[in-house]
């Protein structure tokens, strides 16, 4: 709880950074609502209707008020309530995220204890060519390179059966689909974004599992289980895996901003309607009070994931206890 | 010992070869990393003096970037030569009186054992000699558009194709490499300076200042930087010199937060003690004292990122707010590419490569460098 409480000057600051930034810059988006025909005095009643005469430490005061009641405004380039808006792509990004994070961990985890089990073998080696290779890629450009020879390549020249969908997050007979279809559409859509996103991740979590890995096998409680004749297979699973797996968790907390970075990229490149594209396009447009509310939900949910990763620490570790 | 004693054996005749072919003393005494660093230098820069002997008399009365190229490049030869020389010489002088080793000679041996490492610092440094002759060895005007010859895939002419333009896309990535490289150095200069002062006075200062600065430090790691990084660039006008300052002032709380760590631990060994027994005052002990010790971890952090600001110029570049066209750069080109991507898969493929090849080899010194520097890996 205290954590909880700690964490909200943080929101607030990021917002407040934002919000002098996007509001110092020259032009607003006005500008892109006026349009020729439209009277000086209409575009001046249209300025003061979001109340864009006003100056900046004003409009501060003003933006930090509603904040506090709860109230976003309105989207200036959607003419809806920014919140509907948001709320609209945030569990597209909420599903593509978790989807990434789920895959990067899971296989992090299992190839970095497979490498640090078989260390200075053929496979450990081969696996680390391969995965630094993967965490030296940056994940719009693996986007690029999946969707052009899996969907593009696969569909167009070398006339695959099947080919994976390149854009949006259902197909367009998804509304006549059983129950069954509608999940393994969705999943089908799921793929190439998940993959990108998370391949980097999954290598980078790689290669802190194998570290971390191997330094819990040099233990000597881990000698002393070998030496009371435990199956090797017990020793692993049972008494390193548990211990190494400490300091991935606290990654979590370390790898949710670039994941959001990096769904800015790949929902731009695969038309997912989620949060990062929203944002990009928001900045784009000078929709001041749609980029804030964005900016407010990531701070909001980094610190929500900080929040999981403590919690899991202490799921893990039995030394950590929360009141 | 043995490569010393095969120096010594040679002597003279060593000092003689390394004048005709600078390196190959150090290759034959089994030194292969400088040695063919030195080697390959000398033998690519003679080349490129060769084969494009009119490209650089042109270059000669060009414009700055090219006269500047040229002087790399005479630079380059003098100083394989010198350097071969000099290196050959001294190796004999004090290959018997060694005294004791310090703690950068022992990370200097460390590194150079670790095969991978030196072979990523071999290409960092020949992308950045690359880097530094461009205009010398680019086939083409990288903005020189020809549109009859657009979309041409990979030929004799245009080795790696060429964009809508009708510009050759082996000239655009050698350029982009430039462009990349200058960001990413720049940028990780001015974010490591802020960081490492800013972090020594936090952890050495401690209370206020150090609460202030860290809520801050805390407060911009955690938000996700792309957005941080659109939501500033997109504000401005972007151009070259924005996105470098940008990518400087907002990428420092990573090291603050390190240097900030190594300082907590260091203000209370004894010769820090000693220092303020002495009455040293304040900014020289963070100065001369502590922020000296501290760099380690913080050159390993600034390698690591060199790699990630380059991809993090990609990706602003890619989504159109970072380097502006005509300046050809790795990140706008994919987004050129993205376009045609069944058209011309050369297009978005090979500048994503030079930039996967480019911080591969920046993320094997900066791993090398955390082995070397480390205390407790180095055996």
């Amino acid at each position: 709880m205290r954590r909880l409480v700690a964490s909200v000057p943080l929101v607030f600051g990021i917002a407040t950074i934002i919000f002098f930034v996007v509001h110092a810059a020259p032009g607003d988006p006005s500008t892109t609502l006026i349009r020729p025909g439209l009277t000086p005095e209409m575009a001046a009643q249209l300025r003061a209707n979001y109340g864009l005469d006003q100056p900046i430490p004003i409009r501060y005061v003003k933006w930090l008020g509603s904040m506090l009641t709860g109230d976003f405004g309105r989207s200036i380039t959607h003419g809806r309530p920014t919140l509907d808006v948001v709320m609209d792509a945030l569990p597209n990004t909420l599903l593509l995220s978790a989807c990434a994070l789920m895959f990067a961990f899971f296989f992090g985890i299992v190839l970095g204890a497979i490498q640090a089990v078989r260390q200075y073998s053929a496979l450990d080696s081969t696996l680390s060519v391969v995965l630094l290779f993967f965490y030296s890629m940056p994940s719009f450009w693996l986007a690029l390179m999946l969707s052009l020879s899996l969907t593009l390549f696969a569909r167009n020249v070398w006339e695959w059966p099947f080919w994976f969908p390149g854009s949006g997050v259902s197909g367009t007979s998804y509304d006549s689909l059983s129950v069954i279809g509608k999940l393994g559409d969705r999943l089908w859509h799921l793929a190439l974004p998940t993959l990108s996103l998370a391949l980097a991740l999954t290598a980078g979590i790689a290669r802190y599992m194998r570290a971390s890995m191997l330094e819990v096998i040099k233990l000597d409680y881990i000698r002393t289980a070998r030496a009371k004749g435990l199956p090797e297979r017990s020793v692993i699973f049972k008494h390193a895996l548990k211990n190494a797996l400490l300091p991935i968790v606290s990654l979590l907390g370390l790898y949710i901003p670039v994941l959001f970075s990096g769904t800015v990229l790949i929902e731009s490149i695969f038309a997912w309607p989620g949060m990062g594209q929203l944002i990009y396009l928001a900045i784009g447009q000078r929709d001041y009070p749609l980029i804030m509310a964005c900016t407010f939900i990531f701070a909001i949910l980094v610190v929500l994931a900080n929040l999981l990763a403590d919690l899991l620490y202490a799921v893990v570790d039995p030394r950590v206890r929360y009141d | 010992m043995t490569e010393l004693a095969g120096g010594r054996a040679r002597g003279g005749s060593a000092s003689r070869l390394s004048l005709v072919l600078p390196g190959l003393p150090q290759l034959l005494a089994g030194r292969w990393g400088v040695g063919g660093v030195a080697l390959s230098v000398w033998i690519g820069f003679a080349w490129v003096l060769v084969a494009r002997h009119d490209v650089v008399r042109r270059s000669l009365s060009g414009a700055w970037d090219e006269r500047l190229a040229v002087g790399s490049l005479v630079a380059g030869l003098l100083a394989a030569w010198y350097w071969s020389w000099r290196d050959t010489n001294t190796k004999m002088e004090c290959a018997g009186a060694r005294a004791g080793v310090g703690q950068w000679e022992l990370a200097v041996r460390a590194f150079s054992k670790n095969k991978t490492a030196v072979a990523g610092l071999i290409l960092v440094v020949g992308l950045y000699l690359l880097a530094l002759i461009t205009p010398l060895i680019t086939p083409d005007d990288p903005t020189a558009q020809d549109l009859p010859l657009r979309l041409q895939a990979m030929s004799a002419a245009h080795r790696l194709g060429t964009d809508q333009l009708g510009r050759d896309v082996l000239s655009r990535v050698l350029y982009g490499a430039r462009i990349s490289l200058t960001i990413g150095f720049v940028a990780v200069g001015i974010s490591v300076t802020i960081g490492t002062l800013l972090g020594a006075v936090a952890g050495y200062l401690g209370g206020m200042v150090d609460s202030l600065i860290m809520r801050f430090v805390d407060m911009v790691i955690s938000f996700p930087r792309l957005i941080l990084l659109i939501v500033i660039v997109a504000a401005f006008d972007p151009s070259i010199f924005l996105i470098i300052t940008v990518l400087g002032l907002t990428l420092w709380p990573g090291t603050a937060r390190i240097v900030r760590g190594e300082v907590l631990s260091l203000k209370r060994r004894e010769f820090i003690q000693a220092a303020e027994a002495l009455g040293y005052s304040r900014s020289r002990i963070v100065l001369r004292h502590l922020i000296p010790n501290a760099l380690g971890p913080v050159i390993v952090a600034a390698t690591l990122g060199i790699g990630n600001t380059i991809v993090l110029e990609a990706g602003l570049s890619f989504l159109g707010v970072g380097v502006q066209a005509p300046t050809p750069s790795w990140g706008s080109m994919l987004s050129d590419g993205r376009d045609v991507l069944l058209d011309a898969w050369w297009l978005s493929t090979f500048p994503g490569l030079a930039i996967v090849f480019t911080v591969l080899s920046f993320n094997l010194v900066g791993d090398g460098l955390r082995d070397a520097l480390d205390p407790r890996v180095r055996s």
